[in-house]
């Protein structure tokens, strides 16, 4: 069912900015258009190009947004997971609780001992 | 005479019937009139039904939302060990299925269930933040029903309201009220904690009007607490159950209201996101089904100031009430969600 979903009207969630345009829906609460205006603009690309894998692939390359990885496209060099979310944060100027968590839990504290 | 072509459409439990294109039409104008005489809505339009008619007459297997019109899809239960562990299914479907967004969850899915494992949700959620990219909330169902006997401590007013006991039974609502609530805010207190991205209420309803109270009541708490957090509620059916019958919220008595009344008061209370729903009748088609769904849900596009994401899952939404629901079916439900109420996710 969600096959069916995803390929009839979803965004393509990492494939494309699908996951981008949720994260400015779920945690800033904007309905869709204003999530894509949102997004694209912070990308430097147009609402239609946040669904279309091909240009956001090297968008998501450029940035450090995380791509869909096999061995046979690996790209062990690129920001990936937590590294991406710290990177989707910034340039999206959206705090993601998750990463200021990391920044915390990372950061030395006075006396070195956390 | 005119012999039309009969072309295959399904019933809304999944089998197949055989049907002209003057007979599919005849059953979204039905489905479209039952939504209005019964909830006092708009029916569809005539351009509207003629745009059902041409996706739910045609005979091509898939159907989509034209280019440039994809939604962002809400991915409820996409980790709750299906196939592998928890946070495999969660890499799998932000990997391999293109979900938009992620759902960490156990698989009874209970509030009450959940809340003897906070810690060890919230040790689960830290972990998969750390090995996921897309947003990840945490979802559970209010549940309330497992708040009264046998399963939990409060006396059954299922029991209670056909005895007649109907102040008793209240009082036990109340009762079950209050403790989901603080338990709804725990847990969203353990999964911010961790990392979580949002929260997601569930199935909201279910027992009815004391149901929808404690999670507009628990979204509030949490909104105060904690702005950035977010927090999709999402229903269990089309209409506000009156188990209760007086409980209000912000002064609006909660039993018999609709999607667009409902959306009102998550909006209210502070939800980010906001998922309606409309059960399927599984004695009609499909055609019938959506129209009556896309009537009951459309007032709700013109007071959404949150994103609206319509539930199309199995036996809501017009999708098939089957285990696997036919992909002929959903694809025909999402794009006539998406091209006639232009939500913002399904």
């Amino acid at each position: 069912m969600h096959s069916a979903h995803a390929q009839a009207a979803g965004m393509g969630g990492m494939r494309a900015a699908g996951d981008l345009v949720a994260r400015l829906q779920m945690t800033r609460g904007m309905r869709l258009a204003q999530a894509k205006e949102y997004v694209a603009g912070k990308l430097g690309v147009t609402p239609f190009d946040l669904s279309d894998p091909v240009v956001m692939t090297d968008v998501r390359n450029e940035f450090g947004f995380g791509r869909i990885h096999s061995y046979a496209i690996s790209q062990p060099a690129q920001a990936n997971q937590i590294e991406a979310k710290l990177n989707i944060s910034r340039v999206l100027d959206v705090p993601i609780n998750c990463v200021e968590r990391f920044k915390e839990r990372t950061t030395p504290v006075a006396g070195g001992v956390r | 005479m005119t012999i039309e072509d009969r072309v295959p459409t399904r019933m809304a439990d999944g089998t197949f019937v055989r049907l002209t294109r003057s007979e599919i039409k005849a059953d979204l104008v039905a489905g479209s009139e039952a939504a209005a005489k019964r909830a006092k809505v708009a029916p569809l339009t005539d351009d509207e039904i003629d745009h059902l008619l041409d996706i739910y007459a045609s005979p091509a297997r898939f159907t989509g939302v034209d280019v440039g019109d994809e939604v962002i899809l809400s991915c409820d239960g996409t980790g709750m060990k299906t196939h592998a562990t928890r946070i495999q299914d969660l890499q799998t479907y932000e990997q391999w299925m293109g979900a938009d967004l992620l759902e960490l969850c156990v698989g009874d899915y209970s509030l009450k269930v959940v809340r003897t494992i906070l810690a060890y949700e919230a040790q689960y959620m830290h972990d998969a933040q750390l090995c996921t990219v897309a947003p990840l909330q945490y979802g559970v169902m209010p549940n309330l029903g497992l708040y009264s006997k046998p399963d939990g401590p409060c006396d059954n007013w299922n029991e209670l309201l056909p005895l007649g006991r109907i102040d008793e039974a209240r009082e036990s609502e109340e009762e079950a009220v209050e403790m989901a609530v603080v338990d709804m805010v725990r847990l969203a207190d353990t999964q911010h904690e961790a990392g979580a991205d949002a929260i997601d209420w569930d199935t909201t309803g279910a027992s009815g009007d004391p149901e929808f109270l404690a999670a507009l009541r628990a979204t509030a708490i949490i909104r105060k607490k904690y702005p950035d957090f977010g927090v999709q509620l999402g229903m269990a059916g089309e209409f506000v159950l009156g188990m209760h019958g007086r409980l209000e919220y912000e002064g609006v008595r909660l039993a018999g209201l609709w999607p667009k009344d409902q959306l009102l008061l998550a909006q209210k209370a502070g939800a980010t996101m906001f998922g309606p729903v409309v059960n399927v009748n599984t004695g009609k088609t499909c055609a019938w089904n959506i129209a009556r769904a896309i009537a009951l849900v459309k007032p709700c596009m013109d007071v959404a100031t949150i994103p609206v994401h319509m539930n199309a899952g199995m036996g809501v939404g017009a999708v098939p009430m089957f285990v696997h629901p036919p992909g002929d079916a959903v694809c025909r439900a999402a794009k006539s969600c998406v091209d006639i109420l232009h939500l913002d996710g399904l």
